[in-house]
């Protein structure tokens, strides 16, 4: 297990370093490069030679990578041209929402999707497999986007069960030790903040749930369906095994192993910011302050937020990894 | 040696040689009848009808089957594989496929009818009264759940014992079936164990509810046989002791004749024949079970086999006594291998711990003389299969050459390689993953041709159909799916495929072992009437025995990667040097009936 661990961290290494060398090239690689690109219609060669030269830029390439390489050792991702605050402090910031957007979409999408895919599995060719396979394919269909549009018109807009916009209420005062707002309601015993903040949850967290609300049924039919078939569950109820055992034990543990590797998967993609869903609720988690950057060309951003999200993505993925160990013996061992 | 005094002592020492070796089932058997009454029988089938639910609408999978197993008795279904065997054995348990169900008859377990007894009286059955030991063990293990647990739950699912205790009551059990060290072993997973051992705590758990009637579903054949008949010895003893009543599923006749007092034979739905085990085997009434009697791979040697087919004159020629005889030294040897090892290297445990090597093949040298059969027979991780994989050139070895008509394999640029390629063919065990199921048949065999650019499509629709025809598959099959073909046809494409190139060359590995004997005696016809036309050179792997005896004219034994024995199958089938080999002759079931034929 440590041995795994230590392997991929080391493997991150390489990786990181690939992806940093793409990114300082792609910055280099624009039309006109950062320089015309920070200026925009202020740009004058006298002002881009300054400009240059306080960066530089007019250096040779290696020289400019090994002081970009060695800026980011020392945690300076460089600084936001939007905000002039420095990026790794805007991620900071802004990944404790995404991170609670993530977790809603993740109840929603496992608290539905496995107990759907598996009663479509237990009760195959039924109105309930049938439904799932709609529902399933409806959600996989649908543009997340339109699907935010679609609940926030419905459910805040015209309903008014939820508000339409940001983290919190406006009206609502709040303290934010650790920037999880939910987390910092309840430290804090602001109940109706918690509350507030869970309900600014709710719509983003479904819109963005939907996905792999769909993939985990749908995975969790195709396992289900396969195991229960198996013959070790045969054999298991020759030597008279009680249903519930049977369900819980040996068809639903065996059938988690491919949903766990697909939730995985899932988590990695929510981690990396939810750019669409939280456009159109306004939410500001990494996802829409990337958008915005993309938009205003804030280089900087660009550059630290992709590689942190890397980083992110990377050790979800071990993490994931490791916990197969905890489900499956078969893989401790080659771990 | 000549061969007529030597069939005359085979006949003449058949019959006491039976009955010693089989004594105590004869015996056993011979009480059961004497005191045979009402009370003594188990189970009776009666008029027992089992249905399918298609899309074609019902198919009978069994037909009117009637048979009777008494307490302490061995009842023993044979037949092929789609023959209705495991279909009958699973509407006794309640455990037939969804869309499967009783549509008439009995199935009387002491005094209740268990296809209308309730779904919650049948799970209250299984388990405690019934007990199952399933054919594969790879598959019947959960893999995540510790082997201990998995019997637990049943002791304590089925009220023997408490949850605390469960525990003490597995390691009794798993002791009992011979397995080393049970309390370590019971907090395994499957994965840590071996075949052999997960087969026992199958039996472990058939048994852990002390079953008056156990259902043995083929329970050894996926083993090796040294390994099969030591749990078969373990399983007929607890058995025995404990007077479980046992219905054993085979397609191995030897296995049937050993084990059973009685014998039933299916044959698509129908019990065809039913009786002793040694009158059904030695005087079969069916035609049915003649055919399969006559399709069991034969330990009598492929002199008896042609004196059977042909008639006596034709043994006596010369030119067949001369078969098997040691090959002379200036015989055409068209692959040497000298003094080859291979070393695979194991990663260490540790985070920076050093690899260590493991030794699979261990300096073996051979001879394969052209035209010839070369088998060689080994159990298991015996290295054997390395050692087909080197002079495919799949591997190559760490130490020793391999030279293939002069030429050393492995050493030209890759256009030799290529050539060589077209020269040396395999056919491996399993037909099923063997072939690429969105291939069709005439895809799959004109796939090398393709590959080593025959002709045009003319010429190689034509060479297809030459192919086809040799492996006798018809017009219509060429245009099928793996899916919709049988084991033995598969292995029909897998042959063509492999013929497709005209080798020289063909390496058999395992290629008839997944296959019923019926089918696999057809299989090995087919091959041994490639070799006369065509005149190929075959090395056979295989754990089979009785195989290689039917096909092969000389065998290497290997054992732990080394080659143990060598020499012509006649001389290593009747003087075995060693006790390895002695041990694996020993071990095939059935060995005795074969004598008494």
């Amino acid at each position: 297990m440590l041995r795994l661990i230590v392997q991929r961290l080391l493997l991150l290494i390489p990786l990181l370093l690939g992806l940093s060398i793409l990114l300082f090239g792609w910055v280099r690689a624009l039309p006109g490069g950062p320089v015309q690109a920070m200026l925009g219609e202020r740009y004058t060669p006298e002002a881009a030679a300054e400009i240059e030269a306080e960066m530089g830029l007019d250096q040779p390439l290696p020289v400019q990578y090994g002081k970009y390489l060695l800026r980011l050792l020392q945690g300076d991702f460089g600084t936001s041209l939007q905000s002039g605050r420095p990026v790794l402090e805007e991620f900071i910031t802004r990944f404790p929402a995404t991170i609670e957007l993530t977790v809603v979409a993740l109840v929603f999408a496992i608290g539905i999707g496995i107990p759907l895919g598996y009663v479509a599995a237990r009760r195959s060719g039924s109105i309930i497999d049938h439904s799932a396979v709609v529902v399933s394919l409806i959600g996989v269909t649908v543009p997340v986007f339109f699907l935010a549009f679609i609940l926030k018109y419905i459910f805040a807009v015209e309903l008014g069960w939820f508000p339409t916009t940001g983290r919190q209420s406006a009206t609502m005062i709040a303290t934010h030790p650790t920037n999880f707002y939910v987390l910092d309601g309840l430290l804090t015993a602001e109940w109706d903040a918690a509350w507030d903040a869970l309900m600014h949850l709710i719509l983003p967290g479904i819109a963005l749930g939907t996905i792999p609300l769909a993939i985990v049924a749908r995975m969790t039919r195709a396992a289900v369906s396969e195991v229960q078939n198996a013959d070790y569950v045969r054999t298991a109820r020759a030597k008279g095994i009680k249903p519930a055992r049977l369900r819980s034990e040996h068809i639903l543990k065996n059938a988690m192993l491919p949903v766990v590797t697909t939730i995985g998967l899932q988590v990695g993609l929510l981690l990396s910011g939810a750019v669409l869903t939280e456009t159109v609720f306004a939410f500001s988690g990494i996802g829409s302050f990337l958008a915005n950057s993309v938009f205003r060309a804030d280089y900087p951003v660009m550059q630290g937020f992709i590689l942190l999200i890397a980083v992110v993505y990377a050790l979800v993925n071990l993490i994931v990894d490791v916990s197969y160990g905890l489900i499956d013996p078969r893989l401790r061992r080659q771990q | 040696m000549s061969d007529n005094p030597e069939k005359k002592t085979v006949k003449e020492t058949a019959e006491p040689t039976t009955a010693s070796s089989t004594g105590t089932s004869a015996a056993s058997s011979a009480e059961n009848s004497a005191e045979s009454s009402a009370e003594n029988v188990v189970l009776r089938v009666e008029n027992l009808c089992v249905d399918f639910r298609t899309e074609n609408g019902a198919a009978r999978a069994v037909s009117n089957a009637n048979l009777t197993v008494e307490r302490g008795q061995t009842v023993a279904i044979v037949g092929e594989s789609g023959s209705g065997k495991t279909t009958l054995a699973m509407a006794v348990l309640g455990l037939l496929a969804s869309n499967g169900s009783v549509a008439e008859g009995h199935i009387w377990f002491k005094d209740e009818d268990l296809g209308k007894v309730s779904p919650q009286r049948m799970a209250q059955l299984r388990g405690t009264e019934l007990g199952l030991v399933p054919q594969d063990p790879m598959t019947n293990l959960d893999p995540i759940m510790q082997i201990g647990r998995q019997i637990d739950a049943g002791l304590i699912d089925n009220g023997l014992r408490t949850r605390r205790d469960a525990r003490t009551r597995t390691v009794e059990l798993l002791d009992e079936v011979g397995l080393p060290d049970a309390r370590a072993r019971a907090a395994q997973y499957p994965h840590e164990f071996s075949g052999g051992m997960r087969q026992r705590a199958l039996i472990a758990m058939g048994l852990s509810g002390r079953p008056a009637l156990l259902v043995a579903d083929e329970p050894t054949s996926a083993l090796d046989v040294t390994v099969q008949r030591g749990i078969l010895d373990q399983l007929s003893g607890l058995t025995q002791e404990l007077g479980t009543a046992v219905l054993l599923i085979t397609h191995d006749l030897g296995l049937a004749a050993e084990r059973a007092d009685t014998v039933v034979v299916m044959y698509r739905g129908d019990i065809v024949e039913q009786g002793p085990a040694r009158q059904v085997l030695t005087a079969p009434q069916h035609e049915y079970t003649k055919r399969l009697m006559a399709a069991a791979p034969s330990l009598a040697s492929r002199r008896i086999e042609i004196a059977r087919e042909r008639g006596l004159d034709e043994v006596l020629d010369d030119a067949l006594l001369a078969h098997g005889e040691e090959t002379t030294a200036e015989a055409d040897v068209l692959v040497s291998v000298k003094d080859v090892s291979k070393v695979f290297s194991i990663r260490g445990k540790g985070l920076f711990s050093r690899s260590t090597g493991f030794t699979a093949v261990d300096g073996v040298s051979l001879d394969i003389p052209r035209g010839s059969t070369v088998a060689v027979v080994g159990e298991s991780g015996s290295g054997k299969s390395t050692l087909a994989r080197m002079i495919l050139d799949i591997e190559k070895p760490t130490t020793g050459s391999i030279t293939f008509d002069g030429g050393v394999v492995g050493a030209g640029n890759h256009r030799d390689q290529i050539a060589y390629r077209r020269r040396v063919q395999p056919v491996f065990q399993d037909p099923y993953s063997s072939l690429d199921p969105l291939y069709s048949v005439f895809r799959a065999i004109e796939e090398p041709l393709r590959a080593h650019d025959y002709g045009d499509a003319a010429a190689r629709r034509a060479r297809v159909e030459e192919l086809a025809d040799q492996v006798a598959l018809s017009k219509g099959q060429l245009q099928r799916f793996p899916a919709e073909l049988s084991g033995g046809q598969r292995q029909r494409v897998a042959i063509a495929r492999a013929l497709a190139l005209s080798p020289e060359l063909v390496v058999c590995d395992e290629a008839v072992s997944a296959l019923d004997v019926v089918v696999q005696a057809q299989i090995l016809q087919l091959l041994a009437g490639l070799q006369e036309n065509l005149g190929l050179t075959y090395l056979f792997i295989t754990h089979d025995l009785a195989v290689v005896r039917q096909i092969a004219d000389r065998v290497l034994v290997m054992q732990e990667g080394r080659v143990v024995e060598e020499g012509t199958v006649d001389s290593v089938f009747d003087s075995p040097a060693t006790a390895y080999t002695r041990a694996l002759l020993d071990a095939i079931p059935g060995k005795d009936l074969e004598l008494a034929l």
